[in-house]
């Protein structure tokens, strides 16, 4: 097990070998999905999922608010088992018993707010749980220089500068903070990095920022799952989108095949956003006209271009489905923006 | 928005990124505000404040020997208040602790005497009752999951309960008996009671044992990986799992560290006094507490110093002893205790948003 896969230990500085991996490796993918699904009791949160996620590869995961995703990451990130279908990592059929089982595989989830403790220091925040000593047994202490050029450094990587490692991680943005957990989890061997809803609560550029890391860890020859209900942070970066709904899959689609109004036509519902579009017709007061047709925009290319071009008109679209809250307050900046 | 143009020259404008390459919001902060930021510089301009105000209003205190008697009053306080405060940043505190110095003290009186062993047996019998009382608190409060209010609150009556009725069942007495003539006892006091000649000042073991512990507990807390896990399930505990930091353990071992300072403090009593009241100890872990907060220990956890608590517990020592030579009503103590609580932690908090305000 151990030995099929070497830069799996999560000690550091392993992430290395990501980077000297054979090509061919590259198709193989790190994490599959097949037919995965998962029941609490009678309920089925999760059914028939078939994902992939491949080295330098960003995957989205996109759904509505219990459409499945926190079930979908719980069961990568080893917090729940599936109970039905097939969960591989690199190609063997494995079933975790904890997240550390998961570290253990090089399988990092970020959360949203489960990253940081907030008075910490930024260095201590970086190493926590794995922090670098020297010296023997009764005077072993930490190593503070290292572990802050270390930090410093791998921060850097990651194009994050910041002047004062010493400063408290609560005083960094959101968008920061998440960050340096990404550049965390790249550091300590991952070679999966599951994102949940990193944007959620971010604002406008704060969103940017931790975009902007997504694409640095893709770069890094990660395979990055991007859980978001955001179909224009998806866009921004991913390779292949899925989108689930109510449990399963509706579609999953590579990125040349799928431009950014199907996608958040796909995200939103076309017919229920034909509904509320109607409803708020009668509601007044909005201009229905200005909305965008329901059916996707065939000429759209799949340019990743397109996504600007398109940008305000479909942002539009996504402020008026109010079930995403998140997505509504970002989108409708980024409209104006 | 129109606001902006007429903000723009103001001085207040953030300085433009020099030729290094920053993020333009995380520059470094002014020395100064980086030493208020320390947890324990509050606390050191209280101490300093209370020390002189008692030198001008207490002559008497100028003395040598009265000083010794300060720090000593401020040893029997700090001992305890030094593992209160690495709990208190772990997240937790402990309601028990002040009946626990009682509960070993006893233990290792009544053991001794009733069995006529030499005082080591004692001795070593308390130490292991006292960090078992510890992992209790510590295991019933990560098992449940209930705040260590109630746990230690629960702890603190039965230890209490217990101190009385037992010491009353085994000696008859509310006391226990004198063991000042039993075997290994003259050793154990000096280890534990002792005081030794500096300048013809006598001064107790105990302040010297407090200034060791303090800087253990500052090493500990900023140099270990220990002192790291403290912070940090005080801070987040959520977050400290998740990163793989031990929170099982590191809390419950904070609470044997409580239970040893408990032990320690008790082995004093019990030596210098030759015998225990079974009844005393109530109170004084909100002593501890205090003396914790006023240190700059942040009561909900995940920030904090050891040498915080040093300067809280001779702020203790120096206002008690200092109204006594003073002249004044010692009734007056809790009072000015009260204020003084409350004045640390308003000049804290204060201290601590100033600092590390972005």
């Amino acid at each position: 097990m151990a030995t099929k896969t070497p830069s799996s230990t999560g000690a550091p500085g392993t992430h290395g070998a990501v980077l000297a991996d054979p090509a061919p490796e590259r198709d193989r993918p790190l994490v599959e999905l097949r037919g995965a699904g998962k029941s609490y009791g009678n309920v089925r949160a999760l059914h028939g999922v078939d994902l992939a996620v491949h080295p330098g590869r960003v995957t989205c995961v996109l759904g509505d608010n219990g459409a499945g995703k926190s079930t979908l990451i719980k069961i990568i990130s080893g917090l729940h088992q599936h109970t039905e279908g097939e969960f591989l990592v690199d190609g063997e059929p494995v079933r975790f018993s904890s997240p550390r089982d998961a570290l253990d595989r090089g399988i990092a989830t970020v959360y949203q707010d489960l990253a940081t403790v907030p008075l910490m220091p930024v260095w201590r925040n970086f190493f926590l749980g794995s922090e670098m000593t020297k010296g023997p047994w009764p005077v072993r202490r930490l190593d503070i220089a290292r572990m802050k050029r270390t930090a410093d450094e791998e921060l850097r990587n990651m194009g994050i500068v910041l002047d004062d490692l010493e400063q408290p991680i609560g005083t960094l943005s959101g968008g920061q903070r998440q960050s340096v957990a990404i550049a965390r989890a790249v550091y300590f061997g991952a070679r999966v990095l599951i994102l949940d809803e990193p944007t959620a609560a971010l604002g406008v550029k704060q969103s940017g920022v931790v975009l902007k890391y997504i694409a640095a860890a893709r770069e890094r020859g990660l395979g990055v799952v991007f859980i978001t209900h955001n179909p224009h942070h998806a866009y921004m970066v991913g390779d292949h989108f899925s989108v689930l709904r109510l449990g399963t899959l509706e579609l999953s689609s590579a990125r040349a095949d799928i431009t950014l109004e199907e996608l958040t036509n796909h995200m939103a519902g076309g017919a229920e956003l034909a509904a509320l579009k109607h409803e708020l017709a009668q509601v007044g007061g909005v201009d229905v006209d200005a909305l965008p047709d329901d059916v996707p925009d065939a000429a759209g290319g799949p340019a990743p271009d397109s996504a600007d071009k398109s940008d305000s008109t479909a942002s539009d679209s996504t402020a008026s489905d109010s079930t995403a809250s998140d997505s509504t307050v970002s989108g409708t900046a980024e409209g104006k923006a | 928005m129109s606001m902006a143009p007429q903000a723009e020259p103001a001085a207040l404008a953030p300085p433009a990124p020099g030729p290094q390459e920053t993020d333009g919001r995380t520059r470094e902060r002014p020395v100064a505000l980086r030493l208020l930021a320390r947890p324990e510089v509050g606390v050191f301009l209280g101490a300093v404040a209370v020390f002189v105000f008692f030198l001008i209003a207490a002559p008497t205190l100028r003395d040598g020997g009265s000083m010794a008697t300060v720090l000593y009053q401020s040893s029997t306080i700090g001992i305890m208040a030094l593992p209160v405060a690495l709990l208190m940043i772990g997240g937790e505190f402990d309601l028990s602790a002040g009946v626990a110095v009682i509960t070993s003290a006893l233990t290792a009186g009544m053991l001794s005497y009733q069995l006529t062993m030499n005082v080591w047996m004692g001795v070593v019998v308390a130490l292991v009752a006292s960090l078992a009382v510890g992992a209790f608190n510590g295991w019933v409060l990560v098992k449940t999951g209930l705040p260590s209010f109630l746990v230690t609150l629960a702890t603190f009556l039965v230890l209490q309960g217990v101190n009385l009725a037992v010491t009353k069942l085994v000696t008859g007495n509310v006391a226990t008996d004198d063991i000042s003539d039993m075997d290994g006892f003259d050793q154990a006091k000096a280890l534990f009671a002792s005081s030794f000649d500096v300048g013809g000042i006598e001064v107790k073991i105990t302040v010297v044992w407090w200034l060791v512990f303090a800087a253990l507990a500052t090493w500990v807390l900023l140099r270990t990986k220990y002192g790291n896990w403290i912070f940090a399930v005080g801070g987040s505990q959520e977050s400290a799992r998740a990163v793989g930091v031990p929170v099982t353990f590191t809390k419950i071992t904070l609470f044997m560290l409580v239970g040893f300072g408990a032990w320690f403090v008790g082995m004093h009593q019990l030596f210098s006094f030759n015998t225990v009241q079974s009844g005393e100890g109530v109170g004084q872990e909100l002593i501890y507490i205090a003396a914790a907060v006023i240190g700059g220990c942040l009561l909900t956890g995940g920030y904090g110093s050891a040498i915080g608590p040093v300067f809280g517990a001779f702020m203790f020592g120096m206002v008690n002893q200092g109204i006594v030579f003073a002249g004044w009503n010692p009734d007056w103590f809790k009072a000015f205790l009260g204020v003084m609580l409350l004045g640390a932690v308003l000049i804290n908090l204060y201290v601590r948003r100033a600092a590390t305000r972005r």
